[in-house]
């Protein structure tokens, strides 16, 4: 309990090893993403999927590779406030297309 | 050189700033030349400024709060003043420009750095005496928070005497607070002060949970916890999660101010209805983020004055608990006439209502509590009973305009007015003056005056009844909020009522600072000396240790066995404190100019920001992240209190102890 304000407790904080792969992961996911913009290879609708998955991976690579998201026990505070986080930007999220679209069918406001 | 800042800024046409300025300056010369006189500059730089200790920091949030109440009631007074004035062609004193800078100043002052500031300080004061910690989890961070909501305080005042503040109320709607319609510097003082001080409270929030997460005492588990500790761990989640979001749409709005771009512009493809859909799911949150820990209080006070355990503790947990997320789904309810259809507006209208249910099972808690119980009417219990009538009459209104047809004839009518001043004022500011006078010995060492603090209470609360009773009543009469002046003959009655209601609540502030004066004047008359630590028969761990608590809180940390811990040891002859010994060397943070120097650079950066004065923003900006690597790259952050000492201060305590027992 003494040495609280110092010395970390318990969880991974990664090696180099894991920051490499992670970053060469996440920079290849991002070229990719531009690489599928810039070169109008697919259909816009198909653009607009290909870089929300390439998103979604990146994200989930920024949370194992840099954040260390695991399913350890140790993990267990982690994962539920991130759980959480994401519920409740959940809500807005759905509230707020909920709203914003309702809103404009009603206004006509586009 | 000096951007938009020209001699013009100052306003030294309007006498009330001018006479506001000589005001403030004289007294902010004796106060500093006070202090030079005493020679303690040192000290209070050594001990308070630079200080990373909770209970520290607690005072000078109180302290911050307590000024910001005096500008923030002036306003407030100034208003009723105009309205009981400007009335059938009289303009009042108050031009238009002036009367909406002085109600916008009041609602961001009166939320953001009196209830916050508040709020910081309890949480600072009693979390970690409560959960048997000996300071928070980051306590460098905290006192980074402090000066974060501090300066962002400074910063609003320095817009009375340069420049402007924000003409479009406390929420600063868009497109009036789009530079096409508010061109001056008044919203960039705002931007800027909501995004310096939002630093500082979501740093509380992360600092808050983290400490009751990981910090509290071997044996208290989560259904032993405190009330008050629930609800600041509530709190501190809806801070996380809400504030980012408030920062989102200020920033977003400070993009289309400073970049031109086009977010909630009329033009431009953008829409001002999206900045309140995202700024009121921050405020919704925001309004239970001040009240659950209200709540928090009473919990603890009732129980304490009736002599009884909490009734239905686990209720009251479940209650704070489903108040949190509820207060996610609700808030189109500061919006319903804004044009969403049947099935947006019945969606969180009923979601509002639904919130009452768990508020009502908490009212009937703290009731069930005194009843059949030893009740003391203490000044504490005043503010807790005024609190209780008060917030039910407060609760049952907005209950009204939950309902999405009463909103359309209520919505921004004086009725509105009445309601959140009724929760806010019966509810938050009743629940934390009523923890100020309940932990104010355990702080300072003595109690507060009981008489003065009773004063305090009538005046309050009868003059919150004559100041916003006639406001529903307006409410009903079509009247809006934000007017400057108004021609309707049967208005004019009512508004002179409010107006003495207001300024006998201006008599229960000056019953506040005498009670204050006195408390400190008879600070050594042994009635008022708090000796034991425990002036209240208390219930939970603050109380086990002396008032005011040594740095380390808890020589050795306490063993939690059941709910009400300190109680449960009281009962069962157990020493919490193990007095004796053996004690090891205890382990405490430095104090660090740090929070203090960061602060002063956001300062000048925020103002620097706001004037356009780029060159001086740099410098500011640079100052902050310097100091940031500076004090990261800092090893020397700690040190040891050694075991001889904690020996001496907590035998010092026991021979206290005793020659009191022996009395």
């Amino acid at each position: 309990m003494s040495d609280l304000h110092t010395s970390p407790s318990g969880e991974s904080h990664g090696s180099v090893s894991s920051y490499i792969i992670g970053f060469v992961l996440a920079v290849i996911l991002t070229a990719v993403a531009f690489g599928v913009v810039v070169s109008h290879s697919l259909s816009p609708s198909g653009t607009l999927t290909a870089i929300a998955v390439l998103a979604f991976v990146q994200v989930l690579v920024h949370l194992h590779y840099f954040l260390h998201m695991g399913n350890g026990s140790e993990q267990r505070w982690n994962n539920m406030c991130f759980f959480f986080t994401v519920g409740f930007v959940v809500i807005l999220l759905i509230g707020t297309m909920f709203i914003m679209n309702n809103t404009a069918l009603h206004m006509m406001s586009r | 050189m000096l951007g938009r800042l020209s001699f013009s800024a100052i306003p030294v046409d309007v006498p009330i700033l001018v006479g506001t300025f000589l005001g403030a300056a004289i007294a902010g010369l004796a106060v500093l030349g006070l202090i030079t006189y005493y020679g303690k500059w040192g000290y209070l730089w050594k001990e308070w400024l630079t200080s990373v200790d909770h209970k520290r920091l607690a005072v000078m949030y109180i302290v911050l709060a307590l000024v910001a109440l005096f500008r923030g009631f002036a306003d407030a007074i100034m208003m009723r003043t105009q309205l009981a004035l400007a009335y059938a062609g009289n303009p009042g004193y108050l031009p238009p420009h002036h009367y909406d800078q002085i109600f916008s100043a009041h609602g961001t002052i009166m939320i953001f750095f009196l209830a916050m500031a508040f709020m910081t300080g309890l949480f600072n004061f009693v979390v970690p005496l409560q959960i048997g910690a000996r300071d928070v989890a980051f306590p460098f961070l905290n006192n980074l928070s402090f000066w974060m909501t501090a300066i962002a305080f400074v910063l609003v005042n320095v817009s009375l005497f340069i420049g402007e503040f924000s003409q479009c109320g406390w929420l600063a709607y868009p497109p009036l607070s789009e530079s096409q319609f508010s061109p001056g510097v008044g919203v960039d003082y705002y931007i800027w002060a909501i995004q310096l001080s939002g630093v500082g409270t979501l740093l509380t929030g992360v600092n808050f949970f983290v400490t009751i997460v990981k910090m509290r005492a071997p044996g208290m588990t989560w259904m032993k916890m405190p009330v008050f500790t629930w609800t600041a761990f509530c709190s501190s989640i809806l801070i996380m999660v809400s504030f980012p979001v408030l920062t989102v749409a200020v920033a977003l709005l400070g993009l289309d101010r400073y970049f031109g771009m086009h977010f909630f512009t009329n033009d431009g493809g953008g829409n001002q209805m999206l900045y309140l859909s995202l700024i009121w799911s921050w405020g919704h949150p925001e309004v239970y983020i001040l009240v659950i820990p209200a709540f928090g209080v009473f919990s603890e006070v009732v129980p304490a004055f009736s002599g009884k355990p909490l009734f239905g503790y686990g209720t009251m947990v479940y209650a704070t608990c489903s108040i949190m997320v509820l207060s996610f789904v609700v808030w189109v309810h500061h919006f319903f006439t804004m044009g969403a259809g049947p099935d947006v507006n019945a969606f969180f209208g009923i979601a509002t209502m639904i919130i009452s249910i768990p508020t009502g099972v908490k009212l009937f808690n703290w009731m069930f509590t005194m009843y059949k119980g030893r009740v003391q009417f203490h000044a504490c219990m005043y503010w807790a009973v005024g609190f209780m009538v008060t917030f039910t009459i407060g609760g049952m209104t907005g209950v009204m305009m939950a309902i999405p047809g009463a909103d359309f004839v209520l919505h921004n009518s004086l009725f509105l007015i009445a309601h959140f001043h009724n929760v806010i004022i019966g509810g938050v500011y009743f629940g934390y003056i009523c923890g100020m006078n309940f932990w104010f010995p355990k702080v300072m060492g003595f109690k507060m005056n009981e008489a003065w603090g009773i004063r305090a209470f009538w005046f309050w609360f009868v003059g919150f009844y004559f100041a916003f009773v006639p406001l529903y009543v307006l409410g009903f009469d079509g009247m809006t909020r934000r007017m400057n002046h108004y021609d309707n003959p049967e208005w004019h009655i009512w508004l002179l009522i409010a107006e003495v209601g207001a300024v006998l609540i201006l008599f229960g502030i000056v019953c506040q600072l005498t009670q204050l004066y006195v408390t400190i004047r008879d600070r050594n008359l042994p009635a008022n000396r708090d000796v034991t630590g425990d002036p209240w028969n208390g219930r939970a761990l603050e109380w086990s240790t002396s008032s005011p608590p040594p740095p380390y809180n808890f020589a050795i940390v306490p063993h939690v066995h059941e709910l009400d811990a300190f109680m449960h040891d009281k009962e069962n002859g157990i020493d919490t404190r193990c007095a004796g010994g053996p004690y090891a060397p205890i382990h405490m943070p430095k104090n660090t100019a740090a929070g203090f120097l960061i602060g002063a650079f956001s300062f000048i950066f925020g103002f620097a920001a706001v004037w356009y004065i780029w060159w001086l923003a740099a410098i500011g900006l640079i100052g902050v992240i310097g100091t940031v690597i500076a004090r990261s790259a800092n090893k020397d952050i700690d040190y040891y209190i050694p075991a001889d000492e904690v020996a001496r201060i907590e035998n010092e305590h026991s021979r206290k102890l005793m020659a009191q027992a022996a009395e």
